[in-house]
């Protein structure tokens, strides 16, 4: 049967600039969005993922104006996540060419949100995310706000509570690992993809297309995100868009034809 | 010209930013008089049927959009849970639905193995089934197209049946009545792919 997992940039953005972080913290600039949309665009990505780390910390709504500028490049699937506490702000959202979006803190200071979005928006346009921080005695708790406050949940209860809220999928993200360029937390992809029914998109870590393979076959992720992984070239971390071509991904095992 | 129907439901800013790269002119459709402009429309959808066909039917298009499409046969084209929308019912919720092919919409959940994801989501390749239909005989290459959905529809009319798509179990995802076309993936998010369906839906005469 044919498969293909989807391979999806993850990119990070404060005030209309693209950053990479580092366990979600030392942003460093990259470029300009638009422009690196673009050049994904034309190389036939899979989805993108577009995340405003600052909008939530800092109270903004999501920067509609240069989000639909963002959206007129993308003629594949696009969904954003930064900022969203309402359902006219998701209806907006999907109206300037959006296909999903991602709620993170919302769901945690007001859940009702996802039930209402679904019922308006539909399952497939809802993903909640879910950011996980190990700490040194290898416990797991979930982080909203761009990974500056705890929440006294566990990864598990968190993705199934987003399950039966409706969403249709959840963006996993390691936290230890985002920015490591170590390989993603496969222990993880794999009890919360194991648990619930809905799509999981694993995030974090991701160095290679080795990576991919290890989250997708291994840990069962429905979904591989990265962010790095396509921006960075070389040892010292240059600054160079790249994407696995498709007979790359055929190689390895990725893509089944 | 072709109109995208505007009812507060949907991506269609995707629909239309797609057209503007292919050159071809449209715009959104939010008045009886709009419509009359148009010599095709388009039905976009996201979310869920009972909600999208409640804001339908408040938008007050939906006499002309009948008149577009019976009397006057010109095109409709329906995507997604747009394309669910022009059948007579869905699973998903209990008002009717347009009524324009005989069809209904049917829940994955119970009929492909459980250890496939629903939504089926992400790019998946279609099987051609009516090769000779105007639609699809100019499409050259392998196509895959950008699926989103929990729901698919059932259609008994094999000659109704343009494409069919595998998951679990094979399902319709292009349908055409006449003038009538409904496609359950999303060729405005499908790339080149896309962009290739979307010409040849444009230049159908």
């Amino acid at each position: 049967m044919y498969h293909r997992p989807r391979i999806i940039p993850c990119l990070t953005m404060i005030d209309r600039g693209l950053v990479k972080t580092v366990q979600f913290k030392k942003p460093r600039y990259i470029g300009d969005p638009i422009n690196t949309i673009r050049i994904f665009n034309n190389k036939g990505v899979d989805e993108i993922c577009i995340l405003d780390i600052d909008a939530t910390k800092k109270g903004y709504s999501p920067d509609f104006e240069f989000l639909q500028e963002i959206a007129s490049e993308a003629f594949i699937p696009l969904s954003y996540g930064g900022g969203i506490t309402t359902v006219q702000q998701i209806e907006r959202l999907l109206y300037i060419g959006f296909e999903k979006v991602i709620i993170n803190s919302a769901f945690i200071s007001n859940p009702d949100l996802i039930r209402e979005a679904v019922q308006l928006a539909g399952s497939q346009s809802i993903v909640v995310a879910i950011d996980v921080k190990k700490n040194l005695f290898g416990q797991q708790h979930c982080y909203c706000r761009s990974g500056s406050e705890r929440i006294n949940v566990v990864p598990l209860d968190l993705a199934k509570k987003a399950e039966a809220m409706g969403a249709g999928e959840i963006l996993l993200t390691s936290i230890n690992n985002e920015g490591m360029m170590s390989g993603y937390d496969l222990q993880l992809v794999n009890e919360i993809s194991s648990a619930v029914s809905i799509p999981v998109i694993a995030n974090g870590g991701a160095s290679s297309i080795d990576d991919f393979y290890s989250v997708i076959k291994t840990a069962k992720a429905h979904a591989a995100a990265a962010s790095s992984f396509f921006v960075f070239y070389g040892p010292h971390r240059a600054v160079l868009i790249t994407t696995p071509s498709e007979e790359e991904l055929i190689k390895i095992g990725v893509y089944h034809q | 010209m072709i109109g995208i129907i505007e009812y507060g439901i949907g991506n269609i800013g995707s629909i239309l930013n797609m057209f503007k790269k292919l050159g071809i002119e449209a715009m959104f459709v939010k008045h009886e008089d709009d419509i009359a402009r148009c010599d095709k429309l388009m039905l976009p959808g996201v979310g869920s049927f009972d909600v999208a066909m409640t804001r339908l039917h408040s938008s007050g298009l939906v006499p002309s959009i009948m008149k577009h499409t019976i009397d006057n046969k010109k095109y409709l084209l329906g995507i997604c849970l747009g394309m669910q929308m022009l059948g007579k019912s869905s699973e998903e919720g209990s008002m009717p639905g347009l009524g324009l092919i005989d069809m209904k919409t049917v829940k994955f959940i119970g009929k492909i193995p459980s250890n496939l994801k629903i939504p089926h989501m992400g790019w998946d390749l279609i099987n051609i089934v009516n090769p000779d239909d105007s639609l699809v005989n100019d499409i050259i290459r392998q196509p895959r197209y950008y699926f989103a959905h929990s729901y698919y529809v059932e259609n008994d009319k094999q000659n109704e049946i343009l494409m069919t798509c595998e998951y679990g179990i094979t399902f319709t995802v292009a349908v055409r009545h006449d003038n009538i076309i409904g496609f359950q993936f999303h060729p405005e998010k499908s790339h080149i792919f896309g962009m290739e369906l979307l010409k040849i839906f444009a230049a159908l005469k």
